[in-house]
C-alpha cells in the first residue's frame, strides 16, 4: 500500500491527496475531502448514486480510483451550484419538489448537468434515457423529469436572454 | 369542552416533552416520529406553527434521542399524522393559550383583545410581545388537559397548503445531513463479516489470516463473538480491505435451510403453520341458492425493501473503566459502566434502545439513541440491525465513533425482506353476480419481526454472537392494530357473509418483516383481481360492479373520481395489446381511500402507460407532500408488481445486486396522476401506503384487459404472463 500524493481539481480548487492510487474517489471525496454530498449506493457503479463529472463527463465514483482522476477536474454537487446560488437542476428539484429521501438524488442532478450541458432542449424521453443509469426507490421519478425539463427551460430563457446562441440543436418537439 | 387526549400525547402528557420556546426566535419542536424521506417533519411543522401562530420559518424540529423527545414508538403504518399530529395539536393550542395568558398580564388587556401573528401578540393599542420575549421553561413544565381547543379548521392559514419541505434544499444541494455523513471527531470505521448462507457455523478462523489482518496498517480491531466477525479501522478503505482479508480466513459450514424457491407456493400452504380465522361475519348460502362457487389462487414473493443508502449506524462506547475492555479480541467483556449512543436512522428509537440494551446486557438507561435521517424507508429494513452491528465494533475500541454501512449485498441480502405468501380466494355466487358468501385464505409468515413483536433480540447480529439464537418467526398483529399478513383481507364491500383465515408459517426460513403495506399488498391484490373475475364472470363492468357493493359514499367517491378522471366511460378504442383495470382498497379497513386505474401495454413484456388515482384521506395538511408520497407509493409498487422477486438457492439469497435485483427504471415509470378528494371536516389519514395494494390490482386487471388472461403470480414478469398463458 502506497500513500503517494495526488493532486486534483475538485470544483475548481487544486487538491492534494495523500492515499492509496487505488482508492475509490467516493472515499477521497467524502472522508479525505469531507465532500459529504457523493453517495455511496452500490459500490459496483449500478445505482448512479455516486455520479461525479470528470471533464464534464459523469462518472461513478465508487469504482473510479484515484490514480486516474489525477490532475483532472472533479465536480461534485457540492460544486454544481451554492445552497445560495444553486445550479438550475438544483433549483429546479427544489421549486418542483422532485424527491422524496432526496439520496439519490446528487448523482440524479449531476447526470442531468451533463445532459443540460450538451443539449438544453431534451424531450421527455431524452431526459428519462440520460437518467436511465440511476436509480431512485422512492419513486420521485416522475417529479424529477418534470425538473429537468424545467431547468432546460430556464436555461434555454436565460440564454436568449443574454443573446448566446443555444449550445444544442434544434429540439424535433 | 375537553379533547380526549390522543394516544401519543396521554402516553408523553409533559408539553415541555414536545415543544421549547427557545430565547432565539425559535420554537424547538420534539416530535417522537422520525424523517424516513416522507416529510413528516415538514407536516408536523406546520401543525406546529399553525396552532401558536408563528411563521413557519421559526420551526426547529428537533431529531429524536431517547430519554429527551416523546417516545412515539414506530414511525410506521402511515400513522404519523394520525398520532403525532394530533399529539402536536393540542400541545400546542395549550401552549399558545398558557402564552397567551402571559402575554395579556404583561401588556395589562384581556386576553381575548390581544391578535397573535408569527408569534407577536399585540394589544388593541399596538403595544406586544413575543413569544421570545415572554420565553419561560416553566410555562410547558405541566401535563397537556385536553381543555384548550385547537383551531377550528375553518381558521388555518398553513395546514392544508403545499409548503416547501424544510430538509430538501440541503439534501439537494449536497450538505451532510444523513446519518451516512456523520464526521465526528475521532471517527473511524467498522465493517461486519457476514456469514456466506443462511445456515451457515463458523467452523475456524485461520490464526494468521488475522493476524495479517491485525497487522494491516490502520486496522484498530478485529471482532469475533461466534459467528459475528468484523473490523474497525482508522480509514473506510482500509476496514473494506481488512473486512475481505478478514472474510478469506473463515471457514464456515453450510446447511440446506431454504426452501425449494422454484415451488415457494408449495412450501408455503405446507410448512407448519397456526391457523387462524380472523374474522367472520353471516353465514354461508344454504346450498341452493348458489349456482357458482368460484376460486383463484394468488401469490407474492419475498420483496426487498432496496433503498439507495445502505443501512448504516454510528456507536460510540465509553466507559470509566477503560482498561477493563481494552482488548481487542472480543466483545464478552461487557462493562455495566459503560455508557452506549448510537446514531440510527431507526424507526423507533426507543425500541432499539431497548433491544440494544437486551442484546448487550447493558441497563437501558445507559443506551443513547439519536435519530439521524437515512435513506428512503419503506418499513422495517436494516436499519436496528446495523445499529448492533456498529455497538459490537464500538465496545472494541472505547471512546471512539464507529461508522459502520452496509455493502449493497449486504443490504439486498440479509435486510429483513417483505413476506411472500399465497392467498385462495373463492366465493360462492348467484345467477346474477351477486356475492353470497366470500372466503379469503392466507398463507405465508408474518409481517413483524420488530423488536418488542418477538420475543427473541430482533437484531440480526445477535442471532450469530455466540450466545445468540435464531430470530423468531414474525408475529401476527391483531387486526384491531391493522394486522400484518391479514392485513386489509377482510372485504370492505358489502358482502352478506365472509370468514378469514390465516395460517402463520412458524419456520422461517428467510427473515421478514414490515414492507410498505404489510400483507395488504398481497390481499388487495388478490381480492381485487378476484372481484374482477367475478365481475367479468357476470359479464359486468368492473367500475359498475364494485359500486353495487359498496354503501361507504367515501369509498364509492374515490372510485368515482378514479373512473371520471380517466376515462373510464368513454373509453376510446384500446389497441389490441393495450388494456385497462381499476382497484380499490380502504387501506388497514380504516385509514385512507383509493381507487386506481391502471392503463398498459403487453407486448413482449408489461409496460405500465399511466395510473389514474384518487385519494381520501380526511383533512391534508400538505396536498403536495400528499401527492408525493401517494406518487411515490405507487411506482414503487408498479415495481414490485412487474419486476420484483427475492431470488435464493437452498443455502442463501442469490439477488444481491441491482443486476440480480433490477427495480423499476425512469424509462419504464408510467405517468402518475392523482387526484385528493376534499377533506370535508374529515379527520387526517396517512397516505403512505394507501396506494401500493390497488396499483398491483389494477395492473394485474389491466393486463386481464389486454390479454385475456389472468396471472396470478407476482411479479407480472414476461415468465409469469407466459406460465398463465392457455396452452
Amino acid at each position: 500500500m502506497n500513500d503517494d500524493a495526488a493532486i486534483l481539481l475538485v470544483n475548481g480548487q487544486p487538491r492534494e491527496v495523500r492515499a492509496d492510487p487505488g482508492t475509490a474517489l467516493l472515499y477521497v471525496l467524502r472522508n479525505h475531502l469531507g465532500l459529504k454530498g457523493t453517495r455511496f449506493g452500490c459500490g459496483l457503479g449500478l445505482c448512479g448514486a455516486c455520479l461525479v463529472l470528470v471533464d464534464g463527463q459523469a462518472a461513478y465514483s465508487c469504482d473510479t480510483p484515484l490514480w486516474s482522476v489525477a490532475g483532472k477536474q472533479v465536480t461534485t454537487i457540492e460544486g454544481l451550484g451554492t445552497p445560495d446560488r444553486p445550479h438550475p437542476v438544483t433549483a429546479a428539484l427544489i421549486d418542483g419538489q422532485a424527491a422524496q429521501c432526496g439520496y439519490c438524488l446528487s448523482g440524479i442532478s449531476v447526470a442531468a448537468a451533463e445532459l443540460l450541458a450538451r443539449d438544453d432542449d431534451p424531450s421527455d424521453a431524452d431526459v428519462r434515457a440520460a437518467l436511465d443509469r440511476n436509480l431512485c426507490r422512492c419513486g420521485a421519478h416522475n417529479r424529477i423529469v418534470r425538473a429537468v425539463l424545467a431547468a432546460a427551460a430556464r436555461l434555454r430563457a436565460g440564454r436568449e436572454g443574454s443573446g448566446q446562441p443555444p449550445a444544442s440543436h434544434e429540439s424535433a418537439s | 369542552m375537553t379533547t380526549p387526549l390522543p394516544p401519543s400525547l396521554a402516553a408523553n402528557p409533559r408539553l415541555s416533552a414536545w415543544l421549547r420556546v427557545a430565547p432565539d426566535g425559535v420554537i424547538e419542536l420534539r416530535p417522537g416520529k422520525v424523517e424516513l424521506g416522507q416529510g413528516v417533519l415538514t407536516a408536523l411543522a406546520q401543525v406546529a406553527a399553525e396552532e401558536l401562530d408563528v411563521g413557519l420559518d421559526r420551526i426547529r424540529a428537533i431529531p429524536v434521542t431517547t430519554g429527551i423527545s416523546p417516545n412515539e414508538g414506530y414511525t410506521a403504518g402511515s400513522l404519523s399524522i394520525q398520532h403525532s399530529a394530533a399529539a402536536l395539536r393540542l400541545a400546542c393550542a395549550q401552549a399558545r393559550a398558557g402564552y397567551l395568558a402571559k402575554a395579556a398580564a404583561k401588556l395589562a388587556a384581556p386576553p381575548g383583545d390581544l391578535t397573535v401573528a408569527d408569534g407577536v401578540f399585540r394589544a388593541p393599542d399596538g403595544r406586544r410581545v413575543s413569544y421570545w420575549d415572554l420565553a419561560d421553561d416553566a410555562l410547558l413544565d405541566q401535563d397537556a388537559t385536553g381543555e384548550q381547543p385547537p383551531k377550528p379548521a375553518s381558521a388555518y392559514r398553513l395546514v392544508g397548503t403545499n409548503v416547501p419541505r424544510l430538509d430538501l434544499p440541503a439534501k439537494l444541494t449536497g450538505q451532510p445531513r444523513y446519518a451516512h455523513d456523520l464526521a465526528f471527531d475521532g471517527l473511524c470505521y467498522g465493517r461486519v463479516v457476514r456469514p456466506p448462507s443462511r445456515g451457515a457455523t463458523l467452523t475456524s478462523l485461520a490464526s494468521d489470516g488475522v493476524a495479517a489482518v491485525r497487522a494491516l496498517p490502520g486496522v484498530l480491531a478485529v471482532v469475533r463473538d461466534g459467528g459475528f466477525l468484523g473490523v474497525v479501522a482508522e480509514g473506510e478503505e482500509t476496514a473494506l480491505r481488512a473486512a475481505e482479508r478478514l472474510r478469506q480466513a473463515a471457514s464456515w459450514s453450510a446447511s440446506a435451510t431454504l426452501p425449494d424457491e422454484d415451488d415457494l407456493p408449495g412450501f408455503l400452504v405446507t410448512a407448519q403453520a397456526e391457523t387462524t380465522v380472523l374474522a367472520e361475519h353471516g353465514h354461508p348460502p344454504a346450498g341452493t341458492s348458489a349456482t357458482g362457487a368460484r376460486s383463484a389462487t394468488y401469490h407474492r414473493p419475498y420483496l426487498a425493501h432496496a433503498s439507495m443508502g445502505p443501512s448504516t449506524a454510528t456507536a460510540r462506547y465509553d466507559t470509566s473503566d477503560i482498561s477493563d475492555i481494552s482488548g481487542t479480541s472480543g466483545t464478552s467483556g461487557t462493562s455495566h459502566d459503560g455508557a452506549l449512543h448510537v446514531w440510527s436512522h431507526t424507526q423507533g428509537p426507543y425500541l432499539l434502545r431497548a433491544e440494544l440494551a437486551r442484546a448487550l446486557g447493558l441497563p437501558p438507561d445507559h443506551v443513547t439513541v439519536t435519530h439521524a435521517e437515512g435513506a428512503g424507508c419503506y418499513g422495517h429494513n436494516g436499519a436496528d440491525d446495523v445499529a448492533l452491528d456498529a455497538a459490537l465494533l464500538a465496545m472494541a475500541v472505547p471512546g471512539r465513533p464507529v461508522q459502520v454501512v452496509w455493502s449493497r449485498a449486504d443490504e439486498l441480502g440479509w435486510a429483513p425482506f417483505g413476506a411472500s405468501g399465497v392467498v385462495r380466494v373463492a366465493a360462492d355466487v348467484d345467477p346474477e353476480g351477486n356475492i353470497l358468501h366470500w372466503r379469503h385464505e392466507i398463507w405465508g409468515n408474518g409481517h413483524s419481526t420488530r423488536g418488542g413483536s418477538v420475543r427473541s433480540v430482533a437484531l440480526l447480529g445477535a442471532s450469530h454472537r455466540e450466545s445468540g439464537s435464531a430470530i423468531d418467526p414474525a408475529a401476527e398483529p391483531p387486526l384491531v392494530h391493522g394486522g400484518g399478513a391479514g392485513r386489509n383481507a377482510v372485504p370492505y364491500y358489502d358482502f352478506p357473509a365472509w370468514k378469514v383465515v390465516n395460517h402463520r408459517l412458524l419456520e422461517m426460513p428467510l427473515r421478514v418483516s414490515a414492507l410498505r403495506s404489510l400483507g395488504a399488498f398481497l390481499n388487495v391484490f388478490a381480492a381485487e383481481s378476484f372481484l374482477d373475475e367475478l365481475a367479468a364472470a357476470a359479464g359486468q363492468d368492473p367500475v359498475a360492479y364494485r359500486l353495487a357493493r359498496l354503501s361507504d359514499p367515501r369509498a364509492r367517491a374515490v372510485i368515482e373520481a378514479a373512473a371520471r378522471r380517466a376515462g373510464w366511460a368513454a373509453r376510446a378504442p384500446d389497441g389490441e395489446s393495450a388494456g385497462r383495470g381499476i382497484a380499490f382498497a380502504r387501506y388497514k379497513n380504516t385509514s385512507a381511500y383509493c381507487a386506481v386505474v391502471a392503463e398498459v401495454d403487453a407486448v413482449s413484456e408489461i409496460r405500465v402507460r399511466r395510473l389514474t388515482i384518487a385519494v381520501d384521506a380526511g383533512l391534508v395538511i400538505n396536498p403536495d407532500g400528499a401527492a408525493n408520497q401517494i406518487e411515490g407509493g405507487a411506482v414503487q409498487a408498479v415495481s414490485w408488481a412487474l419486476k420484483e422477486r427475492v431470488r435464493f438457492d437452498r443455502h442463501t439469497v442469490t439477488s444481491d445486486s441491482w443486476e440480480t435485483y433490477p427495480i423499476l427504471r425512469f424509462s419504464e415509470v408510467p405517468a402518475v396522476d392523482v387526484e385528493l378528494l376534499p377533506g370535508a371536516g374529515n379527520p387526517s389519514l396517512g397516505v403512505g401506503e394507501t396506494a401500493a395494494g390497488p396499483t398491483a390490482a389494477a395492473i394485474g386487471n389491466a393486463v386481464f384487459d389486454a390479454l385475456g388472461v389472468r396471472v396470478r403470480t407476482l411479479p407480472l414478469s414476461p415468465e409469469n404472463v407466459l406460465a398463465a398463458l392457455p396452452d
